[in-house]
């Protein structure tokens, strides 16, 4: 008998399809979005995503607010990396004004964003273990998370939502407490790592419940325009640091892991692997720092980067300039730039469009989540409910980038 | 600049095709910008993927300028991963009747990006399967990210233009 395809006689009790609302306030979904599924049993027929329930309107209220003041919506994208997605909108708005940043804060930079990315890869593979029935893993790799957090709290007293950085650089330098902390977490985290993958990957249990599940093509993938660790499942080797380096990438030595399925083992996979190398290009960038001048945290450009508060109080230049950056009337150029960074779940786009008004004329977010969620529906065709949720899982839809 | 050399060869090669329906190329940043009409863009975004290996549809939105015949401009941009360059496609259409081919039948991904494009500026893709609004409610009955509707309460008078010389 095919499971896929039961055949029931005309009086089978069993003949009815079952409506199932996933969400979108369901403890599986790790998020607020909901999915209208068809069940034949266990078995999923069809679904329809439905999704905007946080959606808070980021792009209109991006045209009516200065630059600087986009940065804070910029964390609530994807809030578990909030830090690509502010560096993205910095360099956007600096790749916009010609600024060519210091090369110790290009290093300073890939340290929190490679510190961002694994908290986000975190979070999705150990949901994957939570969600296959795999607490403990969870639960140990987790606290991790925890360190990550305290170093930005270090660099820039936030945790999760963090506004980190200016336009031009930080609001101040790397003290020692979060250079050591980054040491002790580059210390440490390897072997929490390698006890999680202990734990998992050649688990008899975790390889039955991923392996060959929810498996996509490469075309399928680049069909759906999939960025990012999905799309590297599949083995498609893109990647933007690579592809089109930003902030010094290409100053590292890293691979880009690749699949060959683009099962949720594969994606689990990935992601592990990214996170060693995002353990490498910390490494690397904690040496290069080294031979950097000290001191420098921001580009010499008074006239875009928010002066400290103190000169704001007792310099005239400064006010000046503090004023104009705070009232939006710095002289950026009339012109429209697209600036792409490889967040956790992808390409992370910003489309920005300055007349020269005091705000964007127009900014557009290209959200890998929404982009990525959209074959979610259509792939769930045919498979079981328990698989769809660790399909959803592995995909790491953050609700927040999902909606905008 | 290796890459405006390439840039060059794609403008040329656009140009040998679609003739005078390639308009007002430029290369902001270093990423060829052009204009196409909506008579012809399904022909121009399938060329892109079938002959120079545009493969990849990173992005669909579209920005509104309020006043002019052609107040809507549908904005794509393209990346070909190959040879790492990006492309960006602009078709302006009349904003009383915002309608432009839809792209769903060269990339099932175009399914979502048009669907918001749709939902905030209300411009119809002919074709498209499931046109319908995506982020925002179905009964809102306006399309938010039009400029003629404002964000804040408009008897602000603290924040308009004209107090900083504008």
């Amino acid at each position: 008998m095919n499971h896929n395809h039961p055949v029931y006689t005309d009086n089978d009790p069993q003949s009815e399809l079952v409506t199932l609302n996933l969400g979108p306030t369901h403890p599986a979904t790790h998020g607020v979005f909901q999915n209208v599924l068809q069940l034949d049993g266990e078995r999923i027929v069809s679904g329809v995503s439905t999704i905007g329930y946080i959606h808070r309107a980021f792009e209109k209220i991006a045209e009516h607010r200065p630059f600087y003041q986009i940065t804070p919506l910029t964390d609530r994208l994807n809030y578990c990396s909030s830090p690509i997605n502010n560096m993205g909108w910095h360099m956007t708005v600096e790749k916009l004004l010609n600024i060519q940043m210091p090369k110790r804060v290009d290093y300073l930079r890939v340290i929190v964003m490679e510190l961002s990315r694994i908290a986000d890869h975190i979070i999705c593979n150990t949901i994957i273990g939570q969600d296959t029935g795999a607490t403990t893993t969870f639960l140990y790799l987790f606290q991790f998370r925890e360190h990550i957090y305290e170093i930005f709290e270090e660099v820039c007293g936030a945790r999760l939502t963090t506004n980190i950085g200016r336009i031009g650089g930080f609001e101040r330098d790397f003290n020692e407490v979060a250079f050591a902390k980054i040491n002790k977490f580059l210390k440490e985290f390897p072997v929490a790592l390698k006890e999680f993958e202990n734990l998992l990957t050649r688990n008899r249990i975790f390889i039955d419940r991923t392996a060959g599940v929810a498996e996509v093509t490469q075309e399928a993938a680049l069909e759906y325009s999939w960025t990012g660790p999905l799309l590297r499942a599949t083995g498609i080797d893109y990647d933007v640091r690579v592809s089109d380096p930003y902030s010094s990438y290409q100053d590292f030595d890293f691979e880009v892991p690749v699949g060959t399925s683009g099962d949720i083992y594969d994606r689990y996979l990935v992601r592990n692997e990214e996170m060693w190398q995002s353990l490498r290009i910390i490494e690397q960038a904690i040496v290069k720092l080294k031979t950097e001048p000290k001191g420098i945290f921001h580009a010499d450009v008074p006239e875009f980067y928010l002066p400290p508060k103190q000169e704001v109080y007792n310099n005239m230049e400064a006010l000046i300039y503090h004023f104009k950056i705070v009232m939006g009337e710095i002289d950026a150029p009339k012109a429209e730039v697209y600036h792409a960074v490889e967040g956790g779940n992808g390409e992370l786009g910003f489309y920005l469009i300055n007349d020269g008004g005091r705000t964007p004329y127009r900014l557009h977010f290209r959200r890998p989540s929404f982009i990525n969620y959209q074959m979610f529906a259509p792939m769930s065709e045919g498979m079981l409910l328990s698989d769809a949720i660790i399909n959803m899982s592995s995909m790491n839809i953050i609700a927040g980038e999902l909606d905008a | 600049m290796e890459e405006t050399t390439l840039n060059n060869t794609i403008h040329v090669k656009l140009t040998e095709k679609f003739g005078e329906k390639v308009t007002a190329v430029s290369e902001p940043y270093g990423l060829l910008t052009f204009v196409t009409y909506k008579d012809v863009i399904v022909n121009v975004l399938s060329h892109l993927k079938e002959e120079l290996k545009f493969n990849f549809l990173t992005d669909i939105t579209a920005v509104h300028y309020p006043g002019k015949d052609h107040g809507i401009a549908v904005v794509y941009h393209l990346h070909n991963m190959v040879e790492k360059v990006r492309i960006r496609i602009k078709v302006f259409i009349s904003e009383q009747n915002p309608t432009i081919p839809t792209a769903t039948t060269i990339w099932k991904g175009a399914n979502w990006m048009e669907r918001e494009t749709y939902d905030f500026f209300g411009v119809k893709f002919e074709g498209h399967p499931d046109l319908r609004r995506i982020l925002n409610m179905d009964d809102l009955g306006v399309h938010p990210m039009l400029k003629q509707y404002p964000l804040e309460d408009p008897n602000r008078v603290d924040k308009k233009d004209e107090f900083f010389g504008r």
